[in-house]
């Protein structure tokens, strides 16, 4: 792979997480234990769809420098397969209850905002404004999900638990954020991308003061779970993109 | 609309005679289109009458959730699916505002949906049609948001302060959602013959149930006169109607489908165009719980609400938690 096919595949990543946890989040639309709860994910959902639509946009313009033609965000969306997919494996896990919602948003935002932080001071211009964009709507996210690990853990004997199991249940999705591959490590060094291994442990570090102040545990098992970065993803995601893709793929070339 | 059969508890006018010095006092204010608002005095009924149509009204934003929520994770490309997130997003809103009116009327949010989940209080009976094909999406928006405009707009000058200044934001955002659904429509009915053929099932679908979202005939519409004395119904169920057939009829024809009406003809002496009886046996079925989607709907609503209650507890709960703390801090 030479630098721009890099690069895309590194878009792909960035974007295909926040596209599919939007789709996740999507399926709450309607359900949420509270109107208030409702309205609150939809907008986190809303700002993440609105961020992979820009990483779409320029993924589309890199492949143009390598590639006969560079695909739209819907062709990029909505007509790869599962196994081009590269979003991480945390982001495809099923909603669950609400604790396991906010477990997997928990874990997500604070890594992505490290992740940005670091993106928005890219040497490419273009990942380094849209991280700067991102960023300062993620940094209201990990508030909210935060506070809601804090209302849970330290809310009632039932909640608590749930959200116990919850954080427990994904720990081991988590690990696959801080794997550095050969792309992550060309686009350091080229001073683009930002060296994942980096973020463990200032996410770690986030992390374990706000499951204290839930009085949770941390998770200790140490078995790491990854392959969406190459594509090897858990069952989940090929039902997600059934669902997500059917109308694209069902009228090949209509608009909509 | 969303109100369909407001009962107001009436059954004929009474007369300035009749009525008590403060209840003529209010009527007065009324007359001089002086706004009601929540420190005002009002009669029992008028509160009353208020609370079961702004309910009405807010539990129909919510339980209209439901159909364009079923199409979220479906939409066909990324730019749909943010504007009907958006959009269902908004409808969570109104059904907030909404609450909110009515809670100055000395009633809960709780007691409200409770109202909702034990079928006791209604919805609008639209919301109890399935959405098939994304087209559903597209005529929802073009048609059921175009008849809330309709019944709305008017609303905004409603006697009730609560209510008209939630009745001015939200008419705001349902013209959005209008011309939204109307693109919808029109680049279905510019897309392939497929395309075009499921924007007319949509049409024939969607068509009369909109028609029925204003209610009863005027003729049937025993509580009418009282509503509109009161100034919370501003124009009749039939009037509305026929200004919404007229509007609409001109943009089917434009989009190049057909309303499924044989007798549907312009008629130059009323200047109005004159439509088929409405089969009102279907509305009132559809009210009373046989519609085609009415179970499904209160079931998923039933069932986010008692699947939220550990969360809504751990929240109170917690919250309670840190004022003993701060309290104890304090001390
Ligand atoms: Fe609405
Ligand atoms: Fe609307």
């Amino acid at each position: 792979m030479n630098r721009d096919e890099q690069l895309f595949d590194y878009l792909l990543r960035i974007a295909d997480s926040d596209l599919v946890l939007a789709q996740r989040l999507g399926e709450w639309v309607g359900h949420g234990p509270v109107l208030e709860e409702d309205i609150a994910l939809t907008n986190v959902g809303l700002d993440l769809l609105g961020q992979a639509r820009l990483w779409y946009a320029y993924a589309g313009e890199v492949e143009t420098r390598f590639a006969a033609r560079g695909r739209c965000e819907d062709e990029l969306a909505l007509l790869r397969d599962a196994s081009e997919f590269r979003n991480l494996l945390l982001v495809e896990r099923p909603n669950g209850n609400y604790a396991d919602t906010i477990a997997r948003q928990f874990y997500f935002d604070v890594w992505h905002r490290l992740f940005l932080f670091q993106l928005s001071r890219s040497g490419d211009a273009r990942v380094g404004e849209i991280a700067a964009k991102a960023l300062k709507e993620v940094r209201y996210h990990v508030e909210r999900s935060a506070d809601w690990v804090i209302r849970l853990g330290d809310g009632t004997d039932e909640s608590h638990a749930k959200m116990q199991a919850a954080v427990d249940e994904l720990w081991m999705y988590t690990g696959e954020m801080f794997e550095s591959d050969a792309t992550d490590q060309a686009l350091t060094i080229a001073g683009i991308g930002c060296d994942a291994s980096a973020l463990a442990h200032p996410w770690r570090e986030q992390l374990s003061s706000i499951l204290s102040e839930a009085t949770l545990t941390l998770p200790t098992g140490a078995w790491m779970q990854s392959g969406g970065k190459r594509g090897v993803h858990t069952e989940q995601l090929g039902h997600l993109l059934a669902e997500m893709q059917w109308l694209q793929r069902a009228y090949p070339g209509a608009q909509w | 609309m969303y109100a369909q059969m407001v009962d107001t508890g009436a059954k004929r006018l009474r007369t300035s005679e009749e009525m008590s010095p403060e209840e003529r006092a209010f009527q007065e204010r009324i007359d001089a289109d002086i706004k009601i608002e929540p420190k005002d005095w009002m009669p029992e009924a008028y509160r009353k009458t208020l609370i079961r149509q702004i309910s009405q009204h807010a539990h129909s934003e919510i339980v209209g959730m439901l159909p364009e929520g079923n199409w979220i994770t479906r939409a066909p490309t990324l730019k749909r699916k943010a504007i009907l997130m958006a959009k269902v997003q908004d409808e969570a809103g109104h059904g907030l505002y909404l609450y909110a009116a009515a809670e100055t009327l000395g009633v809960s949010r709780d007691e409200l949906i409770a109202d909702l989940h034990s079928g006791k209080a209604k919805y609008s009976s639209i919301f109890n049609y399935p959405t098939l094909t994304w087209a559903d999406i597209g005529a929802i928006g073009w048609l059921v948001d175009g008849a809330a405009i309709m019944n709305q707009i008017p609303l905004c000058r409603c006697s009730h302060g609560p209510y008209s200044r939630a009745m001015i934001r939200v008419c705001k955002e349902e013209s959005f959602h209008q011309r939204q659904g109307f693109d919808i429509m029109m680049t279905l009915c510019r897309g392939t013959l497929e395309q075009k053929a499921m924007a007319q099932d949509a049409l024939n679908r969607w068509w009369w149930p909109s028609l029925m979202m204003f209610g009863p005939p005027d003729a049937d519409s025993v509580h009418s006169a009282q509503s509109a004395q009161w100034k919370i119904k501003i124009l009749s169920n039939d009037e509305l109607r026929q200004r919404f057939v007229d509007q609409t009829v001109p943009q089917a024809d434009y989009l190049g489908i057909k309303v499924p009406d044989p007798l549907l003809k312009w008629n130059d002496e009323r200047g109005h165009y004159d439509t088929s009886p409405i089969d009102f046996e279907e509305l009132y079925n559809v009210v009373k719980g046989n519609g085609p989607c009415n179970r499904d709907r209160l079931r998923t609503r039933v069932k986010a609400w008692e699947e939220g209650a550990w969360v809504r507890d751990a929240a109170l709960a917690h919250a309670e938690k840190r004022a003993a703390r701060s309290a104890r801090k304090a001390a």
